[in-house]
C-alpha cells in the first residue's frame, strides 16, 4: 500500500478525533452554562417581565412612568451615580500611586505587600462596614484621638452622611482597582522606561509620556470594574450613610420590604442595568473592551 | 544623516559589587574616538553592568566615566545624551514607528519642520522609507530592529550602546545587519560600544574587541590579535576553538612532549604554560615538505566528522592528549584518502605556535 493510500484511510478518522477532542472540550462548559441560566437569566428576565405589569396585573408601563414622575427617583439615580463616581475617583487617586510603588518593588515585596491589598477580601463585607462605624461614629476611636490630641475640639461628622459612605466604600473597592492596575503595570517592560530616559526624557516627562498611557487599560478596567460594582452597592451605603445616602440598590430593597411592589423594584433593577451596559458601552468605545475584561495588555 | 564626530571614553576603576560579587572588578578601559569596541564574555561576566554603568541605569560603587573631558558618573540617564539599542528593543507600543523615532527629538524640542525631516532621513538611513505610519505591532523583528536603530541615532549621539541587539533574528539576518550596522558606524563615525555574547559577531564588527569574565578585564585587542594571540587559556577557549597541551618551560624554551617548539614569542610567565592548538592552522605534512619553522606531531587518526565546508578530524597524540584539525573539503587533496586509525604527521607554522598561560577564569 503506497502513502498516499494510508492517507487517505486515515482521514476520516483523524478528522472523527478532532471533533471528539472539541466536544470533550466543550463539555467543561456545560456546569457553567447551566448554572448561569438558572440563576441569572431566568430570573432576571422574569424580573423584567415583572416591571411591565401594573398593579391591575395587566400590562403596563406605571413602574417606569413613576419614576418620571417623582422627582425623588432622579434624586436617588443621581446619587447612585454621584457615590459612584466619588468612590471611583478617590480609588484612582489612592490606587494609582499605590499600584505604581508595588509594580516598581522587587517581586518577593511586592507579593508580601499584595496580601495586605488583598487581605480584607477575605473578612465579610458587613464586618469590615461595622468597624468603620465603631471607628468613625461620634465617640468612636478616630474622633476621640482627634479630640484628644488636640486637632479638632468638637466631634467630627464622620459617619451617617456622604463623607462616611464613601471612606467605608472606598475601603472596600480599593482591591478591585488596584488588582488589574497592578497587572497591567507590571506588564509594561522595566526597558521601556530606560529607553525613554535614555531618549532624554526626565524621570517626570517618562512617567506621563511612556508608562502613564500603557496603563491606562489596567487603569480603565479596575475603574470600570469600581464603578459598576459601586452602582449596584447595598450594605455600605445602608449602614453607613445612616438614611441620607440613598442608592437604587437600597430603594429596591425598600420597595420589597415595605411595599411588598416587585413590579416597582424590577423596573429600578431594570433602568439600573440598561444605565450600566450604557455606561459599559460607551466605555467600550473609548478603550477596547477585551483590554478592560482581559485587565490588561 | 550628518556625520558626528564620536567621543572618546575613559573608563576608570569601575567596580560594582552585588553583595560579595564582583559584577565589575576595577575596570580601566579607554575607548577612542569613533572605534566600534566590542565587550565580549559569557553570560553572567559583567559585560551588560559596564554598558549599564556608561548609560547611567547602573551605579557604579567607585570608578570615572569620562566622555571626551566631562566625567558623567553622576549624571542622571537623561543627561548623557547616549544612543542606546536595547536587546529587545524597547520601542513604545503606544507610538508608531515615526513617533517612536521623532520621541528623542520631541524632548529635544527641535521645531516641526526639522523633525520630520530627520526623521525621514533616519528611516532612510535604515532603510525603511515609508514606514513610518505603522504601528510596532506590524513590523517584524528586522524591522523593529532598524526603527530601534534609527530611534538610537536621530539626535547625532557621539557615543552609541548596542545591548545585544541583533540577538533576537535569525543566522541570515543577523549576519546581514551585522554588516549593515558596520558601514553605518562608518559612516556616522559616533564611538560605538556594542555587547555580544556571540564571538563571531564580536570578531567581525569590532575594531577593538574586550574579553570579559567574572568582572575581570581579560584582554583588549584587535579581532586578530585576540583570535592569534589570547592572553589566557580563558580568551583562547571563549574565542574560536583550540586544544590546550601541556609545555614545559626549560632554560632555553618550551618543550612538549620532549621536543623543543619553534616559536615567535612567549608570555612571560614560565610556569602554567599551555600550547593552544587551533583546529585549522594545523596541517598534514606531505612527503618532501620543507619543515623549517615548522613544529611536527605524531598523532593517530581518531575519527572524522564532515561538516560541509570542512571536515574535523579528531586526532590523538602520542601520550593520549587528544586534538582535532579542520581541514576543507575540496577535492583531489592529498589529505582526502585520511582513515580512521591512519598513523599521520602534522605540522603547525611557527608563527601559529602559540603558547598561552593557564588561567583567566
Amino acid at each position: 500500500m503506497s502513502i498516499s493510500t494510508y492517507g487517505h484511510v486515515n482521514e476520516q478518522e483523524l478528522k472523527n478525533h478532532a471533533t471528539k477532542e472539541r466536544r470533550i472540550l466543550l463539555g467543561l462548559t456545560y456546569p457553567a452554562v447551566f448554572c448561569v441560566i438558572t440563576v441569572m437569566v431566568i430570573p432576571v428576565a422574569w424580573l423584567f417581565y415583572l416591571s411591565f405589569i401594573g398593579s391591575d396585573g395587566n400590562f403596563s408601563l406605571e413602574h417606569y412612568q413613576r419614576m418620571l414622575d417623582s422627582k425623588s427617583y432622579a434624586r436617588i439615580f443621581l446619587m447612585t451615580f454621584k457615590v459612584s463616581l466619588l468612590t471611583t475617583v478617590i480609588c484612582i487617586c489612592i490606587g494609582y500611586p499605590l499600584a505604581y510603588f508595588l509594580s516598581q518593588l522587587p517581586a518577593r515585596v511586592a507579593n508580601i505587600c499584595m496580601l495586605s491589598v488583598l487581605l480584607p477580601f477575605w473578612t465579610s463585607l458587613l464586618v469590615r462596614t461595622y468597624s468603620w462605624l465603631v471607628l468613625l461614629q461620634r465617640k468612636g476611636i478616630i474622633n476621640q484621638a482627634g479630640m484628644d490630641m488636640g486637632f479638632w475640639d468638637e466631634p467630627l461628622k464622620l459617619v451617617h452622611n456622604l463623607s462616611g459612605t464613601l471612606i467605608g466604600m472606598v475601603h472596600i473597592m480599593l482591591p478591585f482597582l488596584i488588582l488589574p492596575l497592578y497587572a497591567s503595570m507590571k506588564s509594561i517592560p522595566q526597558d521601556y522606561m530606560k529607553a525613554s530616559s535614555n531618549l532624554g526624557a526626565t524621570p517626570t516627562q517618562s512617567f506621563w509620556q511612556v508608562f502613564f498611557p500603557l496603563s491606562l487599560p489596567g487603569l480603565m478596567a479596575g475603574s470600570l470594574i469600581v464603578f459598576i460594582l459601586s452602582l449596584g452597592f447595598f450594605v455600605t451605603p445602608a449602614i453607613l450613610g445612616g438614611g441620607k445616602v440613598i442608592m437604587v440598590a437600597m430603594q429596591i430593597t425598600n420597595n420589597i420590604e415595605l411595599f411588598y411592589d416587585w413590579g416597582a423594584a424590577s423596573a429600578l433593577g431594570v433602568v439600573l442595568l440598561v444605565m450600566t451596559f450604557g455606561i459599559l458601552f460607551i466605555a467600550s468605545k473609548l478603550v477596547r473592551l477585551d483590554n478592560v475584561l482581559g485587565g490588561g495588555h | 544623516m550628518s556625520t558626528t564626530n564620536g567621543l572618546p571614553i575613559s573608563i576608570s576603576g569601575i567596580t560594582k559589587r552585588y553583595g560579595n560579587l564582583h559584577a565589575l572588578d576595577n575596570i580601566d578601559l579607554e575607548i577612542k574616538q569613533g572605534e566600534f569596541l566590542t565587550l565580549l564574555g559569557p553570560s553572567g561576566s559583567g559585560k551588560t553592568t559596564l554598558l549599564m554603568a556608561l548609560a547611567g541605569f547602573t551605579r557604579p560603587d567607585h570608578g570615572s566615566i569620562k566622555f571626551g573631558d566631562e566625567e558623567i558618573i553622576l549624571k542622571a540617564p537623561h543627561q548623557r545624551g547616549v544612543g542606546m539599542m536595547f536587546q529587545n528593543y524597547a520601542l513604545f507600543p503606544h507610538m508608531n514607528v515615526s513617533q517612536n523615532i521623532s520621541y528623542p527629538l520631541r524632548l529635544r524640542k527641535v521645531n516641526k519642520t526639522e523633525i520630520a525631516e530627520r526623521v525621514n532621513q533616519a528611516l532612510e538611513t535604515v532603510q525603511l522609507t515609508g514606514f513610518g505610519d505603522r504601528g510596532i505591532n506590524q513590523l517584524s523583528g528586522g524591522q523593529r530592529q532598524r526603527v530601534a536603530l534609527a530611534r538610537a541615532i536621530v539626535f547625532s549621539p557621539r557615543i552609541l550602546l548596542m545591548d545585544e541587539p541583533l540577538s533576537a533574528l535569525d543566522k541570515n539576518l543577523r549576519e546581514k545587519m551585522q554588516i549593515e550596522l558596520r558601514h553605518l558606524h562608518e559612516e556616522l563615525g559616533m564611538t560605538t560600544v556594542y555587547v555580544t555574547h556571540d564571538q563571531r559577531e564580536a570578531l567581525t564588527m569590532s575594531d577593538r574587541i574586550v574579553v570579559i569574565n567574572n568582572g575581570k578585564l581579560m584582554q583588549c585587542a584587535t579581532p586578530r590579535d585576540l583570535y592569534d594571540y589570547p592572553a589566557n587559556k580563558f580568551v583562547a577557549e571563549f574565542i574560536g576553538e583550540s586544544a590546550f597541551l601541556k609545555v614545559d618551560h626549560q632554560g632555553d624554551g618550551v618543550y612538549f612532549d620532549g621536543q623543543k617548539l619553534v616559536v615567535e614569542t612567549l608570555p612571560k610567565k614560565q610556569k602554567d604554560l599551555l600550547l593552544m592548538v587551533r583546529p585549522e592552522r594545523l596541517m598534514v605534512m606531505v612527503d618532501g615538505q620543507n619543515t623549517k619553522d615548522m613544529n611536527i606531531f605524531n598523532v593517530t587518526v581518531s575519527e572524522i566528522v564532515y561538516q560541509g565546508e570542512t571536515k574535523m578530524i579528531y586526532v590523538i597524540l602520542a601520550d593520549g592528549v587528544s586534538m582535532s584539525m579542520r581541514l576543507s573539503t575540496r577535492s583531489g587533496q592529498p589529505q582526502n584518502q585520511i582513515d580512521k586509525g591512519d598513523k599521520i604527521k602534522l605540522v603547525l607554522h611557527k608563527s601559529d605556535t602559540t603558547v598561552v598561560v593557564d588561567g583567566g577564569y
